[in-house]
């Protein structure tokens, strides 16, 4: 037992180190246009984890991740055009998501809703998102200095600074290095929080909800808590997204962005914090190399990794991976059992 | 009296388009308890099958009632043996397999037919109400939407399949005890829901026209219907159409379609909270 969490929280210490070398090392090693490109995965590995946690470690799968990816970057872009700084708008736009994610969790929860339902009711809710906001261009729809622009989009996003240095926009680099260290300590709090006597409530709710309901706890309540702070871990990506790109538009809230979330997340394993980013850095890496020819479609990719994934590997890259590696290593020592403790 | 009367039309027309995109995931869900996230592509392919038999000179009613539903059909039937069929009883792997069936079919037929959009010439013209005119169309489609309920009724009321395919809802393992193979069911079941989308899309192509990403402006309010409704397919699918159609088509006619579809998913998620597991969970819960 006691090895077993230390193990776990050497393979913490590992990642947390990775993170860390990346941090320092790669804006030194690498261009400005590769620096570019890695932020774009930091980011995305961030929107990746809010749906990781929330699915892999409370058993909510959410199929509408996007809604908050969208309105996290809205509620930044229009709150920063109008504040003239960033640190607070992209505390609004943590917080909305969060609001966001409660009232939709109160009606879904509290509903008692699950698999199915809960799957098609975060759908149809994003898919009403976008068409809401695809809808605002006309000159009426404007926030105080910010039109939202329907279709077209809210262009000229501020870059965000640093909370201490709010007068000075962020380099590249720098904008890098920001973006890691909030992954960094996004995965370490989420794993505290996994560790913890709420995380482990959660967890056993998502294998067995009846049992744990039975226990006295109240299962509503615990969904909603987590729902909200995957609302919120998506919300910030958004406006990370938005500041990053400097632009946003409504295919933030796209079906084709909550497939990918999906997606990253499967691809490195449900139940695992590291996978899926490891799932966005590879699937992004790929679609960017396939994109590259004519006849592929990004859609056709997507589905047909998407089938592929849930047919033939239901149980992700990483942990097939893993699991590969712990049974070599138990067959080099010549170890008798197969099985790999949990 | 005349704009009155245009208006329920309207109402009627809504819930029969409500009807048309709902039956066919219905009939699967309800059977199987899995929704077809690639429903609306289904719709879709029905639309391009009108679009391109009419251009070959296949007379329209053909190519909307007979060539859509069949085409869509036999696709229906090859998804569900290489893809559905290696999923049952795990919901939500069979959601995620079909959201992949459902992007991939985006993407090829973009790649096949370009994202434009492709007509089809309406084959009624239309007639006045007092100073108002209403198309011809719309009466068809409401009776299309009253056949569509009728069959399902009839075929699961009074045939013998009907009478296999509402024993296998109640109770599959008793249904294989008594010797029917119920692979077969389910593989029919789902050939005859995806025929239904193709034929719905058929249906649609006239008045609403066929691109590729037809299916995501269709599917929200479709899920929505099916979910709201609860397993019970005719009864279900009849109440939360018209709960539904009707408040919705009431606020777009108020404010426009946008708001008016909000308030369709507003609705329907209050629904959901008092009566979780829809509307014929709680009330007619002996009907079909």
């Amino acid at each position: 037992m006691l090895s077993n969490i230390s193990k776990d929280w050497l393979g913490v210490g590992f990642v947390t180190a990775i993170g860390l070398a990346v941090l320092i090392f790669v804006p030194m090693l690498f261009d400005l246009f590769e620096v570019l490109q890695m932020t774009k995965y930091v980011v995305l590995s961030l929107f990746a984890l809010s749906l990781a946690y929330i699915w892999g470690f409370g058993g909510i799968l959410s199929f509408g991740q996007a809604g908050f990816f969208g309105l996290g970057g809205y509620t930044f872009a229009v709150s920063a055009i109008n504040m003239g700084q960033t640190t607070i708008p992209f505390l609004m736009a943590i917080a909305m998501c969060a609001l966001f994610a409660a009232a939709l969790g109160y009606f879904m929860f509290y509903g008692r809703l699950n698999d199915v339902y809960l799957g098609v009711v975060t759908l149809v809710v994003t898919l009403i998102l976008w068409k809401l906001i695809n809808h605002t261009a006309g000159p009426e729809f404007i926030i105080g200095k910010a039109r939202l622009g329907g279709f077209n989009g809210v262009p000229s996003i501020p870059i965000m600074t640093l909370p201490w240095q709010p007068d000075m926009e962020m380099e590249p680099s720098q904008m890098f290095q920001y973006f890691m260290a909030i992954l960094i300590i996004v995965y370490l709090l989420l794993h505290f929080l996994i560790k913890s006597k709420f995380g482990r409530v959660a967890i056993s709710i998502r294998e067995n909800e009846i049992r744990t309901s039975l226990l006295g706890y109240d299962v509503r309540l615990y969904k909603l808590w987590i729902f909200t702070i995957g609302g919120a871990i998506g919300g910030a990506a958004g406006a990370m997204w938005a500041t990053y790109q400097t632009f946003i538009d409504p295919n933030a809230f796209s079906l084709e962005v909550s497939a990918k979330c999906l997606i990253w997340v499967m691809a490195g394993g449900v139940g695992t914090l590291f996978g899926p980013i490891v799932g966005v850095i590879a699937l992004e890496y790929l679609s960017l190399k396939l994109g590259e020819t004519s006849f592929l479609n990004n859609l056709i990719i997507l589905g047909t990794i998407l089938m592929f994934l849930v047919l033939l590997l239901p149980k992700g890259l990483f942990p097939t991976f893993r699991d590969l590696v712990i049974k070599l290593w138990q067959r080099a020592r010549g170890g008798t059992s197969g099985e790999r403790p949990s | 009296m005349d704009y009155s009367l245009v208006v329920a039309i309207e109402l009627v027309r809504e819930v029969a388009g409500l009807i048309l995109i709902a039956t066919g995931l219905a009939v699967i869900f309800g059977m199987m308890r899995v929704i077809n996230i690639a429903h609306g592509e289904f719709m879709m392919l029905g639309g391009y099958t009108v679009v391109l038999t009419t251009k070959m000179g296949v007379n329209i009613w053909v190519a909307i009632l007979i060539l859509a539903p069949l085409a869509v059909g036999i696709f229906g039937v090859i998804v569900e043996r290489c893809i559905i069929r290696h999923l049952y009883g795990r919901i939500i792997d069979s959601l995620l397999a079909t959201w992949g069936l459902s992007l991939f079919l985006i993407g090829f037929v973009t790649v096949v037919f370009g994202n434009t959009v492709e007509g089809v010439s309406n084959p009624f013209g239309g007639f006045a109400v007092g100073q108002y005119k209403v198309a011809g169309y719309t009466f068809f489609l409401i009776f299309a939407a009253v056949a569509f309920i009728a069959s399902v009724y009839l075929t699961l009321k009074y045939t013998k399949a009907g009478l296999i395919a509402r024993a296998t809802m109640q109770n599959s393992d008793m249904v294989e005890a008594l010797g029917v193979n119920s692979k077969h069911v389910y593989m029919a079941t789902f050939g005859i829901g995806a025929a239904f989308a193709g034929l719905a899309g058929g249906l649609l192509a006239p008045i609403s026209g066929v691109v590729p990403g037809m299916g995501a402006l269709l599917i929200g309010k479709a899920f929505i219907t099916v979910v709201t409704g609860g397993a019970a397919v005719v009864a279900g699918t009849l109440s939360a159409s018209t709960i539904l159609g009707s408040i919705s088509q009431a606020v777009t006619f108020a404010t426009n379609p946008v708001y008016g579809d909000a308030a369709l998913l507003f609705v329907a998620l209050i629904l959901l909270r008092l009566l979780p597991q829809g509307i014929t969970g709680r009330i007619f819960t002996r009907s079909i």
